[in-house]
């Protein structure tokens, strides 16, 4: 992982990577999402998302605000399972 | 399921004022905040705040934090410790995680006052230990008395930067440099003043190209950008380091008011995504308010007033009355704070959060 740059610090996506789907036309954080799975970890995308749509805006030119966000689903905490599920 | 008239979710400056200024008018309110204590990021503010003696200029932000407590205890506002608001679902029904059982909380009014959350920069190695948010040094070394780092290279010169750059003097940490990518200091200069008189270099056109180390930060690079923002590369400088500090912003966190189902705009200035509101701090979604930092980054003096205001608004839709006095008050103490470069950028951005607020509701 010498000198790469990581985006996604939960699941391990590098900036790399995420350039090479952007290439392939996916133009939004939901897209790179079901792509890579970048912003489905712990933290679910609270750390990534701003860094993502800055590239997205950097190699495709659209501007932030077009950038379509995530959306966002209970549980927006870690919690586990079990205790919703009684 | 337990039954509410308020529910304010995040009991910082803006929560914790929403509250009084609710309860005082004869509401009963709950608050919700999943810390063990109150007052969101007040208790960590040790300097003295700024603006007029009606924004409390010249207190330290926990004083503030200790007041704020003090009253929602006298009124006998319920609050709600180590609870995590995880979801709002249909009828304003909130799922609440509290002493590991969940309980779900039907409210007739909901105040969103969540706060923000510190914005990353990446590097190479800025997944290594000794890379952490300025806000979180902040905490750990006023709240936990932890200091992360002896050598510190901070990374924005907003007044996050400069201020967390000053505690960690402090604190007895070095400060190695203040690096800062724009031409000029973004903060408010007499932050940065007193950094300058203990030698702390600030290093402007500047921007970090990475952190060294194996298992920790042991140093970083710096690099000189052009007008363009470009790297000089040949002007690359390595500092010995064993903390990076990374205050580039905060965003909204309004993942909450998502799921409510507010419409949204994208304010620069602002922090991002902020859902519409109304001049009472009501959002595009009826009983569903906000306040603070999630509807706007600002400072924690316009977190409270928006609070306050949020709160007679609640109190005046269930009681059936009107405060437009007092109300008028607050706008105008509002309007006084948001003065200065940045304060006259976020007043025309929350100008034209209301207006859009008011188109959308129409077209609807």
């Amino acid at each position: 992982m010498k000198n790469k740059k990581i985006i996604c610090r939960c699941k391990e996506i590098t900036e790399e990577e995420i350039i090479e789907v952007i290439k392939k036309g996916i133009r939004d954080i939901d897209g790179i999402k079901r792509a890579l799975g970048a912003g489905m970890g712990l933290c679910q995308g609270k750390t990534c998302t701003n860094l993502i749509i800055r590239i997205i805006n950097r190699e495709t030119g659209i501007p932030i605000e077009k950038i379509r966000q995530q959306t966002s689903r209970a549980p927006v905490r870690p919690i586990q399972i079990k205790i919703i599920s009684d | 399921m337990e039954e509410k008239d308020l529910v304010i979710i995040g009991g910082g400056p803006a929560g914790l004022c929403a509250a009084i200024s609710a309860r005082k008018k004869g509401i009963d309110v709950l608050i919700i905040d999943e810390n063990l204590r109150p007052g969101g990021q007040l208790f960590k503010q040790i300097h003295r705040f700024f603006g007029s003696k009606e924004h409390m200029a010249g207190v330290r932000g926990f004083v503030i934090g200790e007041k704020l407590l003090k009253e929602v205890k006298e009124l006998g506002v319920e609050v709600w410790l180590n609870s995590i608001a995880y979801g709002i679902f249909k009828d304003k029904v909130i799922g609440v995680i509290k002493d590991g059982k969940n309980i779900l909380v039907k409210a007739k009014s909901i105040i969103i006052s969540t706060g923000a959350t510190e914005n990353p920069l990446s590097f190479p190695n800025w997944t290594l230990p000794g890379v952490m948010g300025a806000g979180a040094c902040q905490t750990m070394i006023n709240i936990h008395r932890v200091l992360p780092g002896k050598k510190v290279l901070m990374i924005g010169s907003g007044n996050v930067g400069l201020i967390v750059s000053y505690q960690l003097l402090q604190a007895g940490a070095e400060v190695v440099g203040v690096v800062e990518i724009m031409p000029k200091i973004g903060g408010y200069l007499v932050h940065a003043a007193k950094i300058k008189r203990f030698g702390v270099p600030i290093y402007l056109s500047t921007t970090i190209l990475e952190g060294v180390g194996k298992e920790e930060i042991e140093g970083a690079i710096i690099c000189p950008v052009d007008e363009n923002f470009k790297p000089i590369i040949k002007k690359k400088k390595y500092i010995e380091v064993d903390l990076i500090c990374i205050a580039v912003g905060l965003t909204p966190l309004n993942e909450l008011l998502y799921q409510a189902g507010c419409l949204f705009t994208y304010k620069g200035y602002l922090g991002g995504m902020v859902a519409l509101h109304n001049e009472n701090m009501e959002t595009t979604v009826e009983n569903i308010f906000v306040a603070g930092d999630c509807s706007g980054i600002e400072e924690a003096s316009t977190a409270m007033e928006e609070g306050k205001l949020a709160g007679i608004s609640v109190a005046e839709k269930i009681r059936g009355k009107k405060w437009e006095d007092e109300k008028d008050q607050i706008r105008k103490r509002l309007d006084d704070f948001r003065i200065g470069t940045f304060g006259e950028k976020r007043k025309l951005s929350k100008e034209e959060i209301v207006r859009e607020y008011y188109e959308r509701v129409k077209t609807w």
